[in-house]
């Protein structure tokens, strides 16, 4: 199996990634070598195995669905970009 | 002796006897700090004045008889990807160079309840991606063994400065290896708690199944004392046990007489170096000695740990990483027309080529057609390795692996093959992958002076069995005599 140029470029739009041709290049040929190490998987029996979503014994955990205010929106608002009258500031999305 | 070479526990008896005090013991490191760190480069950023104000702060309180923390006074040094309120988190990338983080992670609450002081924030892999610390976006990190190798890593940052005596402990973060493999290259103890074991509120996320706060530090007493200080319930992270926090310290027995240990035969085989090998042999003879029985086992399907692992890392990362978009916090493009041009221009500016490639990966395993092949199936061999574990833990009560199977390497030397990189957490993914605690223990030096570490691995919630285990070993040998050289850097 080999991942081909055209397959690296639909997974880095997917990811919202633009890549150099060399990039596209380099990540092919990491990716071929990285996913031929991972077919080894295949020769494990996994018929009656069950699928893990991590470790924990515990699965679901509720909580009352209760909102908790953070006070500092000056200190949030801080690490944006660009913000403006307490909101954060993108181009303009509907003409 | 300066007081930057003491253990934790040994400055702790200072302050409580009132020989010495923290404003002392926090210029004592600062003073390291600017004596190695030109060269060892552990250190991201240094919080020297807040540090030294809330030493006297303490000091003050000690002197008015006011009730302090058994710790109070004692600084640390926190991995870049922890959030101290008001400091900067970047996660070594570009990234995130000037996030300022608006609320501190719950391991940094439990601290400042306990009075202990942030020295600064260590260098790392960028978003814990890599096993050398040479995928840092700022600068590469060296090894005090030897200036022109590698610390491991992730949390190589963390690990070279304790071994360095520039924090006299730390913490770092282990998603498949990233605490035991740089503790062992650098000759520290490093512990990777039970998954859930230690809050990951404020901890910036790479792959949440696996992601685990652990203490990083000059012996195992000082582990024991951290983990206890750091462990516990929290609300805040739904993964988090629902076990309170005790005092691990209690474990620290110096007997493993009927101890039961296991040496699965696949980590001593190919791939691992002789010396390292003859290392963990020499471990297990000690082990014996002390009155534990040794007994080779088998844990054959450890061999696709790291596939496994490399496939759900990266697609628990691909998703992570999805929030960077340039709009609320973190790097933004200069260029840009729209919305888009943000999201896309910020990313392929913003992250590195390591965290690229997990990224590609990532979200190729998780994309339609391979979701099955990949992803699915990565999740049930995932089960069979984690009931393999179950079984060997029927009949033992530890694991005996090596943490790393070199020695540190040098600087450059994988860092352009990611797969042989890949192949350096060969002996810790494994238990990350099935969510138990393991420990990274130095045993000795190799032929070219380099520590070599070896790793004890327990059930699920067994911390107090392996604290045990491991400290018995540590109180009867003597690696601590050795000390780092910081030979080599004229490259």
């Amino acid at each position: 199996m080999t991942i081909s140029k055209e397959e690296i470029m639909h997974i880095a739009n997917l990811a919202d990634l633009n890549l150099t041709d060399k990039e596209i290049e380099g990540y092919a040929k990491d990716m071929n070598e990285i996913l031929e190490f991972a077919n080894t998987i295949n020769s494990v029996d996994t018929t009656e195995a069950k699928e893990t979503i991590g470790t924990n014994s515990k699965y679901n955990v509720f909580r009352k669905d209760e909102v908790k205010n953070f006070e500092n929106r000056e200190k949030l608002l801080q690490n944006a970009p660009s913000s403006e009258d307490g909101m954060f500031h993108i181009p303009k999305v509907i003409n | 002796m300066e007081l930057y070479e003491f253990t934790v526990h040994e400055l702790a008896e200072k302050l409580e006897k009132k020989e010495i005090t923290s404003e002392e013991i926090t210029k004592s490191y600062f003073k390291r700090i600017k004596e190695r760190d030109e060269k060892i480069k552990a250190y991201v950023s240094t919080l020297e004045e807040d540090a030294i104000k809330k030493a006297k702060e303490i000091d003050k309180a000690r002197k008015e008889g006011k009730k302090l923390g058994k710790y109070a006074g004692i600084p640390i040094g926190i991995k870049d990807n922890m959030c101290i309120d008001g400091t900067k988190t970047t996660c070594s990338s570009k990234m995130l160079e000037n996030f300022v983080a608006p609320y501190n992670a719950t391991v940094i609450e439990k601290l400042n309840k306990e009075d202990i002081i942030y020295l600064g924030k260590l260098n790392m892999d960028e978003f814990a991606m890599g096993g050398s610390t040479e995928y840092s976006a700022f600068f590469k990190t060296s090894n005090p063994w030897d200036l022109d190798r590698v610390p491991g890593g992730s949390s190589g940052g963390s690990a070279a400065a304790v071994a360095s005596d520039m924090a006299p402990w730390a913490l770092g973060s282990d998603t498949g290896g990233s605490i035991r493999q740089p503790s062992s290259l650098c000759g520290v103890v490093g512990l990777k708690p039970t998954y859930g074991l230690v809050s990951r509120y404020g901890l910036v996320a790479f792959a949440s199944s696996l992601d685990q706060i652990g203490p990083i530090t000059k012996d195992v007493e000082d582990s024991a004392i951290l983990l206890s200080l750091i462990s516990g319930h929290d609300e805040k992270d739904t993964t988090s046990a629902d076990i309170d926090a005790k005092d691990y310290t209690k474990a620290l027995i110096n007997d493993v007489k009927g101890m039961k240990i296991g040496i699965p035969k696949e980590y001593l085989g190919e791939g691992i170096n002789k010396e390292v090998k003859e290392a963990i042999l020499e471990v297990a003879k000690k082990y014996e000695e002390m009155g534990a029985t040794i007994e080779e086992c088998s844990l054959d399907v450890g061999k696709y740990a790291t596939a496994v692992y490399y496939i759900i890392a990266c697609a628990e990362a691909s998703s992570n990483l999805g929030r960077f978009d340039g709009i609320r916090y973190g790097y933004r493009t200069k260029n840009f027309k729209n919305l888009n041009d943000i999201y896309r221009n910020s990313r392929s500016e913003g992250f590195g080529p390591e965290v690229k490639r997990r990224i590609i990966l990532g979200t190729y395993v998780l994309s339609s057609g391979y979701y099955d092949a990949y992803y699915k199936k990565a999740q049930k061999v995932r089960t069979i390795i984690k009931e393999a574990y179950d079984e060997l833990f029927d009949k033992y009560d530890l694991l005996l692996t090596p943490t790393s199977p070199t020695t540190a390497f040098k600087k450059g030397e994988k860092s352009n093959n990611p797969l042989e990189m890949y192949l350096a957490d060969i002996c810790t993914v494994p238990v990350n992958i099935a969510g138990l605690p393991g420990i990274s223990v130095p045993c000795k030096l190799d032929s070219q002076g380099l520590p070599i570490g070896f790793q004890l691995i327990a059930k699920p919630f067994a911390e107090e069995t392996l604290l045990r285990a491991a400290y018995t070993y540590e109180q009867n040998t003597n690696f601590r005599e050795n000390k780092p050289t910081f030979k080599g850097g004229n490259n």
